[in-house]
């Protein structure tokens, strides 16, 4: 690794260190809550929230959309929503201390910053199916289920590490 | 004594104030340890940068095991602990949907929200790809009910399947974790360096 590398690598935490402190938030939340971590349930919130304000009609005419109002009046109001607000807060915050802020694309010389952009999106939607058809994602599901000994946490966790590396040769021009 | 909520220890309100809190905690650990770069992320799918897979199973295992001492300590009653229901083959299909998004869009919901809290367009234009997949299941909902609702198995643990106690099976995880560290520090050694 070159100065500058080793430089940069330096304004992290250790990664055990921080793998630690992650697990006693883990550990308060179920504490406090009695639930894990969680990310993507909170854009759900928002989503049905949004789609309820814009088609009325529609929400009260499909299954899905009335049976969860029904159970989340509030949808905004959700555990998941204040914690998703706070996991922005707080990574803003390390990244002022950390003197990271910066609007950028972070990309591979290799590529351009609009194929950066497309493969985002991309990746962005199949994430955001995948947690909902998965019941959770990389906190909710994997985390937060292998802290409880969930199998189908487990099981979704090992399904999203061993596809990324499957199909990890085949998008390698994008990162190395 | 805990969980808090349920045993009525705190209100709903107070709830939601943690619950931010606690959020807090979690983006404030998630974006110092590096997980608002993607290409950072994506280092541990070819061996250059293993942050992901020593920050992941650090945290299960410091949580799977501080879960079990607090419940030792009668410091929380598990049985009131939420564990994620089990479809099986939900839970195969999402995680393949979710990997294919994961080494394509470089980050996960949470790490795409740190990086979008710092500037990151990729990490922003990723979180916009969240909510059209999301609105891509609420809306297909009809068709996907199925495969959602498949091999419903209840909240079953790894523990119960492999009919060993959670202390063994914390044994195991904490055994393969460290085998994995040891690997991740051998692999970051010797692979090819990517500045980044």
């Amino acid at each position: 690794m070159n100065e500058r590398g080793v430089e940069r690598s330096k304004k992290y935490i250790n990664p055990y260190l921080g793998g630690v402190l992650l697990g006693i938030v883990l550990i308060a939340a179920n504490f406090v809550s009695g639930r894990g971590l969680g990310a993507s349930g909170a854009v759900k919130s928002v989503v049905v929230e949004a789609v309820d304000i814009v088609a009325p009609n529609h929400t009260e005419n499909s299954a899905f959309y009335s049976e969860y109002l029904e159970l989340h009046p509030q949808p905004l109001k959700a555990w998941l929503v204040f914690h998703v607000l706070g996991v922005i807060v707080g990574g803003f915050i390390s990244g002022v201390l950390a003197n990271r802020l910066k609007f950028k694309v972070e990309h591979s010389p290799r590529i351009t910053s609009r194929r950066r952009l497309i493969f985002a999106l991309a990746g962005g939607i199949l994430f955001g199916l995948g947690s909902q058809i998965g019941r959770g994602c990389t906190s909710g599901a994997a985390l937060s289920g292998m802290a409880v000994f969930s199998f189908g946490g487990i099981v979704t966790m090992m399904t999203i590490f061993a596809t990324a590396y499957g199909l990890a040769y085949f998008f390698r021009k994008n990162w190395i | 004594m805990g969980p808090l909520i349920t045993n009525g220890i705190i209100s709903p309100e107070t709830d939601l104030l943690l619950a931010f809190i606690i959020g807090i905690g979690f983006g404030f650990v998630l974006e110092s340890s590096g997980f608002s770069s993607s290409r950072k992320l994506a280092g541990v799918f070819y061996g250059y940068d293993m942050v992901v897979l020593k920050v992941f199973f650090t945290a299960g295992i410091t949580a799977m095991t501080g879960l079990l001492f607090f419940s030792l300590f009668g410091w929380i009653d598990m049985d009131m602990v939420y564990i994620n229901p089990t479809f099986l083959t939900s839970a195969i299909a999402g995680g393949v949907i979710m990997g294919a998004g994961f080494i394509m869009g470089g980050f996960c919901p949470g790490t795409s929200l740190c990086g979008a809290a710092i500037g990151k367009i990729d990490a922003m234009v990723f979180v916009g790809g969240l909510f059209i997949g999301v609105l891509m299941f609420t809306e297909g909902y009809p068709l996907l009910e199925g495969l959602y609702n498949a091999k419903p198995m209840g909240m079953v643990k790894i523990s119960e399947i492999l009919n060993v106690s959670d202390g063994v099976m914390a044994l195991l995880f904490i055994a393969m974790a460290s085998g994995a560290f040891w690997l991740a520090e051998w692999f970051e050694k010797r692979s090819k360096k990517v500045e980044y």
